[in-house]
């Protein structure tokens, strides 16, 4: 219990540091970038005004003093005030944030439903023809433009969660075809086969366990490809989410937007890992 | 006799209920593209922002936008004194805010003093901001003000267009308005719900209340596939301005919904870097400085083939800086330049070119070569850009072209002047020269291909400063259009703008829809907002 | 399964040789605008049908496929090569490596890299080649598609590091880096092969959706992912079904891929 306890706060120190440091490089990256406020190219505007524009970004310049005056305000609950939507950061995460975490549970669960239940009859048929079939329609989904499947599905009126699946599934349908191929060969499943046991038994109990860093680490790596494709599903489908959030801030160059936003995405991608690596310590055998 | 007297008398409230209920109730829908940043009306800088004061916002005159004249509306008369400097208002009496709160004089004098305060840094209070000093507001009675501005305004009735009256009192603050409606819900990133005000002060001509409608639901969509699809559906009513390529379909699949209301004010232009500041290459820059150089390239541009092919026939190839639409100010004298090829060939070659294997040269020997910048992914720039690069290939020009993401290339045109050639459009939300100065004073931010010049470094950009500066102290409106039409030729002769097309005004209009007479100047359907009407059985929705 | 594998080579040959002839296969020169032919249905001259400016559909896809077939395998080959090293390295030295290199892709895989392109534009010059400016951006791609695979193979190689086999070999005094390149290396094969295949899509893609942001190829250069992108818009997708040719010769051409070296992905 306490070597558990003792991992728990190692790894969510490792959280904390490694997206403290994720937000100081997005702002870093976007600050490198260039671009300046829209507004200075509305010709209703005086001379003054723009100046005015312009001062307002000042404080942005030194990425360093920006970032310390963030966080300063991130310990108190004041995440700043987005200049792309004038309104208080914290008020739009605590309002988009379950519009993405609902379509990202429910993406998920269809992109591992899909990508697993095609990869998994591979195991047993050893059936060239279904590969080649599962492969093909995997590649289909790979190849087809995300703002294209979700546009397609608001003509059809189909529900978004189903498009974001559509988009993970062919990735974890590629890496689960090869971890289940590679499983296939093990001795021990030979054995187990020859045994007689259950599809369904082999399965669970000798095909996932061996390479069970390797699944956990892809369900890890699942949300990060979610997470990304969720931005253009959630901009042609108009739903409020981070995702349409985050492509307006990268429009706009919202520094505190992205900072916040960036920081929930390595958060969210370094828990993701960090959740496997423990579960991974934790079943692994006491050498 | 009394019993049919009697009947009528009965009868009457009846019918008059029944008239009532045939042009009103029921809710109109339709979309803003994203969440508008605010609804205080003098902070008003983005485009939804913009769509929801016009709906809820009370002004004291307003441009109808299908005649193009000024019209009273809280304001019953005005005047404006000899020098430009002072108009008095004589306003509406017994009007409320949506809340109940009354509207006075008061209110205009709190609008337009806080409107004008340089620390608000609005957008509508630096139209009228010709000179330093202070606002002076005198109220001679409870409902007349005169309003002293401390120099000079050009057109300054016609501005009051964009001033949304604020309440003094009112706890609401600007959530109170004076308009047809008032935002009664809002949820971010989904819609905004506006509702009938039950103190709007206009009745129709047979005495009926305005609006006919009870509400307004503006969806937030972004993606106008997707509120192209929701109109045919049915979802929603009206779609303000549709790209040409939906315009089609609409006309297809809804016979009679598709409207196209001529061409609009808006146009697509592209210029020349002549800034000295550029980093640009010594021998490109005295390029771009010839008038030959532009004219040429103004002539060799086939605009119609842009306004078929880009805009499937619903543009027309751009005459000057102003479009026909501006029925008044527009110089009904110029003409659409040719597209002239060889004519384009001939005027390079009188300033030194020569056309060799295909590839023209400048008189030194240097291959012409340019890029241009443009919007990415703005999808008809991009392929006007791209018809451009074919135009120009037959006369022995390379053309690069370059999109760039927005906040890039406002950073080039703006900050480093580093790029050479720019294709944008311009959004014109008023008529006339008054919005335009920045541009065309030669000091200007805005003056595109060589701003903020300490002074004018061609004979006749110093004669537009003058003429525009003309324009702008003169009170009456014949000196005023002289002198613009002047300006409008000399940018013609001159082109520090290539104007490639004019826009149609393109809207897509649910027959259930009653009323909309689609405009040429925005919002091209819902300007007369409060006399539109759902039919009966949409009203029962 | 035999007759599989030949259609797929026969396709592959197709497709190379097609985008390598384009100069005299093409009709027409990919640029040239048939102004007056607009949005044409498949016919004899155009055999695809023009685009909304008239170009010859079928030419662009010719050319469109040297910038795609090349370029993009180029970039996720880099991309599969970076996951390779850093992940392999990550997962068979273990401890502060492994903490570090994993730290860097959780990073590489949270940030904005968008602003990186878009400063990579800002440096090139406005007039430099289209395909200098997108090869740019496919090696900037490649750069930073490992992180995702880099995972996997971490995972991997830290479960191959201690196996029976590695045990033994060590037993029998191999080196680490003999052991490394020739008993674990090869196991890691089929994870880098399926970050190879779901690369060469994602970058094809992803070159088309940063054409928004300008990042993409220049006109009048095209390429699979503009082609794609015609794609997206309510006209294109409905009465048009020569517009998603394009398409299905990108799920063609990687499913034929995957056909020919599905063996390479089956570990012996």
């Amino acid at each position: 219990m306490r070597h558990l306890l003792i991992l728990i706060a190692k790894h969510a120190a490792r959280v904390l540091s490694i997206t403290l440091v994720g937000g100081f490089l997005a702002l870093a990256l976007t600050r490198l970038a260039p671009g300046v406020d829209e507004r200075e190219m509305d010709f209703r505007l005086s001379d003054e005004s723009r100046a005015a524009i312009r001062q307002s970004h000042e404080a942005e310049r030194n990425v360093f003093r920006f970032y310390w005056s963030w966080l300063q305000g991130a310990v108190h609950g004041d995440l700043g005030i987005s200049q792309a939507l004038n309104r208080p950061v914290s008020e739009l995460l605590s309002e988009r944030l379950p519009v993405t975490a609902r379509l990202l549970g429910w993406g998920l669960l269809t992109g591992w439903v899909l990508g697993l239940g095609l990869a998994a009859p591979l195991a047993f048929l050893q059936s060239r023809t279904y590969d080649l079939g599962a492969s093909t329609m995997a590649a289909l989904f790979l190849c087809l433009p995300a703002a294209v499947l979700a546009l397609l599905f608001v003509l059809w009126r189909a529900p978004a969660p189903l498009a974001l699946g559509l988009l993970v599934f062919p990735k974890v349908f590629r890496y689960a075809r090869t971890l289940l191929l590679q499983s296939a060969a093990l001795p021990h499943v030979l054995t187990a086969r020859a045994k007689g046991l259950g599809n369904i038994r082999i399965l669970f109990w000798h095909y996932l366990p061996p390479a069970a860093g390797q699944w956990l680490a892809l369900v890890a790596i699942s949300i990060t490809l979610a997470l990304s494709a969720a931005v253009p599903v959630e901009v042609v489908c108009d739903l409020p989410g981070i995702g349409q959030l985050a492509w307006k801030a990268a429009l706009a160059r919202d520094l505190y937007l992205l900072v916040c936003l960036t920081g929930i995405v390595t958060f969210t991608t370094v828990v993701a890992k960090s959740a496997a690596d423990l579960v991974g310590e934790t079943l692994r055998p006491a050498a | 006799m009394k019993l049919r007297r009697c009947a009528l008398v009965c009868l009457a409230p009846l019918l008059l209920a029944i008239a009532a209920s045939a042009q009103g109730g029921g809710q109109l829908r339709f979309c803003l593209r994203s969440d508008p940043k605010t609804f205080d009306p003098l902070r008003v800088e983005d485009d939804p922002s913009e769509r929801v004061r016009y709906i809820t916002g009370g002004f004291l005159m307003r441009v109808n936008r299908l005649t193009q004249k000024l019209e009273p509306e809280l304001a019953t008369s005005w005047k404006v004194s000899k020098d430009g400097r002072t108009i008095s208002f004589e306003l509406r009496a017994g009007v409320r805010f949506s809340d109940g709160t009354p509207f006075t004089a008061d209110d205009v004098a709190y609008t337009l003093q806080r409107m004008m305060d340089p620390e608000l840094h609005s957008a509508t209070g630096d139209a009228f901001r010709s000179g330093e000093g202070k606002l002076l507001t005198k109220l001679t009675a409870p409902n007349k003000i005169s309003v002293t501005f401390p120099a000079p305004v050009a057109s300054l009735d016609e501005k009051f267009d964009q001033v949304a009256m604020m309440s003094a009192r009112s706890p609401k603050k600007e959530m109170a308005v004076l308009g047809p409606f008032y935002v009664a819900d809002y949820k971010a990133g989904a819609y905004l719900l506006l509702n009938r005000n039950p103190n709007y002060w206009k009745h129709d001509e047979q005495g009926r209340p305005l609006p006919y409608l009870d509400s307004i639901r503006l969806d937030i969509q972004g993606n106008r596939d997707a509120e192209m699809l929701r109109f045919l559906r049915g979802d929603i009513d009206l779609v303000d301005t549709v790209d040409p390529e939906y315009f089609t379909r609409a006309q297809t699949e809804q016979a009679g919904s598709a409207h196209d209301a001529g061409v609009a004010l808006d146009p697509e232009q592209l210029w020349f870097n002549q800034s000295a500041s550029s980093p640009i290459p010594a021998f490109k820059r005295a390029w771009f400085r010839s008038t030959n150089f532009r004219v040429a390239i103004w002539e060799a541009l086939n605009r119609d083939d842009m306004a078929r092919l880009v805009y499937k026939g619903k543009a027309q190839a751009a005459v000057g800086l102003l479009s026909p639409a501006d029925k008044f100010w527009f110089n009904a004298s110029l003409r659409t330049r040719p597209y002239d090829p060889q004519g384009a060939l001939k005027l390079l070659q009188s300033d030194g070119f020569r056309l060799q294997n295909e590839q023209l040269y400048d008189g030194e020997g240097h291959a012409v070569e340019f890029s241009v910048v443009t919007g990415a992914g703005n999808k008809p720039r991009e392929r006007m850009a791209t018809m451009m690069q074919e135009d120009l290939g037959k006369i022995g020009i390379k053309l690069n072209v370059v999109p760039l993401d927005f906040g890039s290339l406002i950073e080039r045109i703006t900050r480093t002047q580093d790029y050479e050639a720019c294709l944008l459009g311009l959004t014109n939300m008023a008529l006339g020269p008054d919005a335009q100065m920045n541009v065309w004073i030669s000091s200007g931010d805005n003056h595109q291909w060589n701003p903020r010049e300490k002074q004018p470094e061609t004979a006749w950009e110093a004669e537009i400063d003058r003429l525009m500066r003309t324009q702008a102290s003169s009170l009456d409106p014949k000196k005023r259009k002289e002198a613009f039409d002047r300006v409008q030729q000399i940018a013609w002769e001159q082109a520090p703008f290539i104007y490639l097309v004019n826009r149609h005004a393109l809207s897509a209009i649910s027959p259930r829809v009653r009323n909309a007479q689609p405009a040429v100047v925005q919002p091209y359907v819902y300007w007369n907002i409060d006399r539109l009407a759902v039919n009966a059985e949409a009203a029962s929705k | 399964m035999i007759w599989i594998k030949n259609i797929a080579k026969a396709l592959l040959a197709a497709v190379f040789l097609a985008s390598l002839f384009a100069g005299y296969l093409a009709p027409a020169p990919y640029a040239k605008q048939f102004r007056e032919e607009p949005d044409a249905a498949p016919s004899r001259q155009h055999w695809l049908g023009t685009d909304d400016l008239g170009r010859d559909r079928f030419s662009r896809v010719l050319y469109g496929t040297r910038i795609s077939l090349f370029l993009a395998p180029a970039a996720a080959l880099l991309a599969a090569v970076l996951a390779g090293v850093l992940g392999g390295a990550a997962g068979y030295l273990g401890g502060w490596v492994e903490r570090g290199l994993m730290a860097g892709a959780d990073l590489v895989l949270s940030l904005p890299w968008l602003f990186l392109l878009l400063a990579a534009r800002a440096l090139i010059p406005l007039n430099v080649p289209p395909i200098e400016s997108v090869a740019i951006t496919f090696l900037i791609l490649g750069c930073l598609g490992w992180a995702a695979g880099a995972r996997v193979v971490c995972a991997g190689t830290d479960g191959l590091r201690n196996s029976d086999f590695a045990l033994q070999a060590r037993a029998l005094g191999c080196s680490e880096a003999r052991l490394l390149w020739r008993h674990v290396a090869p196991n890691l094969r089929p994870i880098l092969m399926a970050q190879f295949w779901i690369s060469v899509p994602v970058f094809i893609l992803a070159e088309a959706n940063l054409g928004v942001l300008g990042l993409g190829v220049s006109e009048p250069l095209p390429s699979w992912g503009s082609l794609l992108r015609e794609l997206e818009g309510l006209t294109a997708i409905s009465g048009k079904p020569w517009v998603f040719v394009p398409l299905l010769l990108l799920v063609a051409s990687v499913t034929s891929f995957q056909v020919l070296l599905v063996d390479q992905e089956v570990p012996s």
